[in-house]
């Protein structure tokens, strides 16, 4: 550890704000690309079954 | 034999259907994979590597801040690379890639401004100085974003595609004037001292976290990238007999 204690591993020294600033955005950035992703699939499927079901209930 | 092999793959991986099982059959593992690489190389540079005798603790947002500033620029050489396949050879494969990889890219040019500008505070004394290297950045993230709303203002999907496949070749000449903006002029942001070839500058306790970080993002951006694009091939598919069976089946 670089640190010697949890609250120092807080405090980054006195740029605390700024790094902790840094990654929370990129994490909500990263994960929001990722669930974005994985809701479009979500959804092509759901529309495909749907029309599916659809032209199965016509013929 | 080199050239047989690279021409099968073309026409392998040009084939939806092929990209379709061969990408179901990489994601299992590649995504557990990329998790774990990016967050080893994070807590290891956020935890373990030491402080900075300069900068103190603020130089640790490198550890996000050139894995995605490099890797939003690998993914436009993508983007150019597959606007080019598009537009000359109109490869469907292509025109589903330069649809897939652009969001994610995107994303991670506004974490590159965004860390780049909270790190500066601290450093540099201001969030933003229109340099050559910001400037350059963010038409970057302008070039990315008109990339994905031309292909969503054109309806017509392969028309869309040709549209945004010329803007993202011009904009390949943007990526160079990133890359080399520090060299060429005078600016705030400092030169590379992680070199693929020769010798790096940088402190190699600070070095290896650094790139296992970049590796992770790049192989998440990787999976991010395969699961739009078989999404979008699902959807081109649809009317092809194996899409409509892996609906009617909820296959992989």
């Amino acid at each position: 550890m670089a640190f010697e204690s949890f609250a120092d591993f807080l405090a980054m020294g006195k740029h605390g704000f700024f790094v902790w600033t840094a990654y929370g955005i990129s994490a909500v950035l990263i994960i929001a690309s990722m669930v974005l992703a994985l809701r479009g699939q979500g959804q092509v499927r759901e529309t495909l079954a749907r029309q599916q079901r659809r032209a199965e209930v016509d013929e | 034999m080199v050239w047989q092999t690279l021409k099968r793959w073309y026409h392998m991986l040009g084939s939806p259907r092929y990209f379709h099982t061969f990408s179901s059959r990489v994601l299992p593992w590649l995504t557990p994979i990329a998790l774990i690489t990016l967050l080893t190389g994070l807590v290891w540079g956020l935890a373990f590597a030491p402080s900075d005798y300069q900068q103190g603790n603020s130089y640790r947002i490198i550890f996000i801040h050139v894995p995605a500033s490099s890797g939003a620029l690998m993914g436009y050489m993508a983007l150019g690379v597959s606007g080019l396949v598009a537009v000359v050879w109109r490869m469907k494969m292509a025109e589903v890639m330069l649809k897939a990889i652009a969001p994610f890219g995107a994303a991670l040019a506004a974490i590159s401004l965004i860390t780049g500008s909270l790190w500066g505070k601290p450093t540099w004394g201001t969030y933003w100085q229109w340099d050559a290297r910001m400037t350059s950045m963010l038409i970057l993230l302008f070039m990315y974003v008109g990339v994905i709303a031309l292909q969503n203002v054109i309806r017509e999907p392969r028309q869309a595609a040709r549209a945004a496949g010329l803007l993202a070749i011009v904009g390949v000449i943007n990526v160079v004037i990133v890359k080399y903006s520090v060299e060429w002029v005078q600016t705030l942001h400092q030169g590379s001292t992680l070199k693929l070839f020769g010798e790096s500058t940088i402190n190699p306790a600070m070095k290896y976290p650094l790139l296992i970080s970049m590796l992770g993002l790049w192989l998440l951006y990787a999976v991010n990238v395969l699961i739009r694009a078989r999404s979008e091939v699902e959807w081109r598919e649809r009317r092809s007999k194996w899409v409509q069976t892996l609906i009617r089946t909820g296959g992989k």
